[in-house]
């Protein structure tokens, strides 16, 4: 009884601190960007303007909560919960520590590649029920996006799959005692990085909500605390990508002794959040096209080569 | 691909920049002395009021902020007995200024006028006349002027000739 409590409890703790993180990042987005651009950011709200994140909050809640006539209600309301419940979901499977951890599935990769493509469905079905055509153009945008690159963000993880032997993150975690595998799968690591950016929908890949040509992609209808979850949602999406880079490629919670393991790996995500926005202060959007000729014709290929490779030189090692 | 990581290494550079940004208030910019901001009406070195109720700057603002009432007092000098400036639609273009032939209404600079109601934006003419000379100093209208409207008289301002007799015959 004790023991489901406490896990209950962690659970729970876990769940808040990432929407808390994803609520924090808004406020370290503008402050990194402003700093790259030479200007401050939110520096009014509290110290270095960190309750901005407080006061936007408040404000969005205050909202008038939208339903535009036209929209398919039902689809409309559900939408946006299905991008924070999959990518949640997702986090299950992250070990952030040793002890700290949702689940440990012998299946993890495969869980999280499933709630990432039944993330698709929030955009897909968000642009749809707005009945509106820009949120349809950004919907179908996004479902290309996603579907495609969906298929070498699993291909690329095959190589860390083919080292370890298991689909565990804790296994994958633990593999990397000696060497971190983006030394010995930096292929596959610069390709999962691109297909999470787009997994994302972040710049330079984000062409479902192109601001400039599509009003807001789709959710160019929501208002309120239903685009606040988008806009959250978005925001997790970025910690779980980093997150996941981390135990993959980066060691996970694996570092020197005078720092504990939670710490390393909240150190390397960030570091990755920061990545995250250094590209979009950086980098201009892709024309869709390009980003679909770069997926199909570029990240495929070089995927399928990295398992090739990856699987010869270990069957080779192996037999030897 | 090269270009793109370079872009991202030079924008990352970018950290180790000045910051731009002016913290406006707690760092106030600096305003040259011809600044076009908040609309003032001076007085001369007498302390009288400069404006004679010309109407010109009111003829001339393109936005129709200015709204005045001349009137004379006992000496036949004339002043506005009202003097009203919207600086709701006011637009700082310093036209008022150039036309004004007193020196009267002059543009300073200050622009911190922020109000919570519209209404607060109407200037009367106690919020605009200010006791000193502006920008303009030590320029009397009325001891330029042939006018004799009880500054001097007749005859008696600067660069100024006595008034010929016209019942002498000698100029």
């Amino acid at each position: 009884m004790i023991e489901n409590l406490k896990y209950v409890v962690l659970v729970l703790a876990i769940m808040l601190a990432l929407v808390l993180i994803a609520a924090g990042l808004i406020w370290l987005e503008r402050r990194m960007l402003a700093l790259w651009q030479d200007r401050y950011g939110p520096n009014r709200v509290g110290p270095f303007g960190v309750l901005q994140v407080t006061a936007d909050m408040i404000k969005i809640f205050f909202k008038e909560d939208w339903i535009p006539r036209f929209a398919d209600k039902k689809v409309f309301v559900v939408a946006p919960s299905i991008v924070m419940i999959t990518i949640l979901l997702s986090f299950a499977i992250v070990p952030f520590s040793p002890s700290i951890g949702v689940v440990n599935l012998n299946i993890g990769i495969l869980f999280f590649l499933a709630m990432s493509s039944l993330g698709a469905y929030s955009v897909v079905l968000a642009g749809w029920a707005s009945n509106n055509k820009y949120s349809l153009l950004g919907a179908m945008r996004g479902s290309a996006q996603m579907i495609s690159y969906e298929v070498f963000m699993g291909l690329s993880l095959m190589g860390v799959v083919i080292m370890t032997g298991s689909f565990n993150m804790r296994d994958i975690v633990l593999a990397q005692s000696r060497v971190w595998f983006v030394i010995p799968q930096f292929v596959g690591f610069v390709i999962f990085f691109i297909a999470g950016i787009a997994e994302a929908h972040r710049l330079p890949f984000d062409i479902p909500e192109a601001e400039s040509e599509l009003v807001a992609g789709y959710h160019s209808e929501y208002s309120g605390m239903k685009f606040g979850m988008f806009f959250v949602g978005e925001y997790l999406g970025i910690t779980l990508i980093s997150a996941l880079i981390t135990t993959l490629f980066f060691g996970g919670w694996l570092g020197f002794h005078f720092l504990p393991p939670i710490v390393w790996f909240l150190v390397k995500m960030f570091g990755f959040i920061l990545v995250f926005i250094l590209l979009r202060a950086s980098l201009p959007r892709l024309r869709y096209d390009q980003l679909m000729s770069l997926g199909w014709k570029v990240l495929l290929p070089l995927s399928l080569l990295n398992i090739l490779v990856t699987g010869a030189i270990v069957l080779y090692l192996n037999n030897r | 691909m090269f270009s793109n990581l370079r872009s991202i290494w030079i924008v990352f550079l970018h950290m180790f920049h000045k910051r731009e940004t002016v913290l406006y208030p707690e760092e106030k910019p600096y305003l040259p002395p011809r600044w076009r901001g908040r609309i003032v009406l001076t007085r001369d070195p007498e302390g009288e009021e400069r404006c004679v109720g010309c109407y010109l700057c009111a003829a001339v603002c393109p936005v129709d902020c200015i709204s005045l009432q001349a009137t004379e007092d006992e000496h036949g000098r004339r002043y506005p007995e009202m003097f009203r400036i919207n600086f709701s639609r006011c637009i700082f273009c310093g036209l008022c200024e150039d036309a004004c032939p007193t020196d009267a209404i002059q543009l300073i600079p200050d622009f911190e006028m922020g109000e919570y109601h519209r209404q607060n934006l109407v200037y009367e003419k106690e919020d605009l006349l200010i006791d000193g000379q502006g920008k303009v100093q030590g320029y009397n209208f009325y001891k330029v002027a042939g006018i004799d409207v009880g500054v001097k008289a007749k005859g008696q301002g600067a660069n100024e000739d006595k008034p010929v007799d016209i019942k002498k015959l000698m100029p």
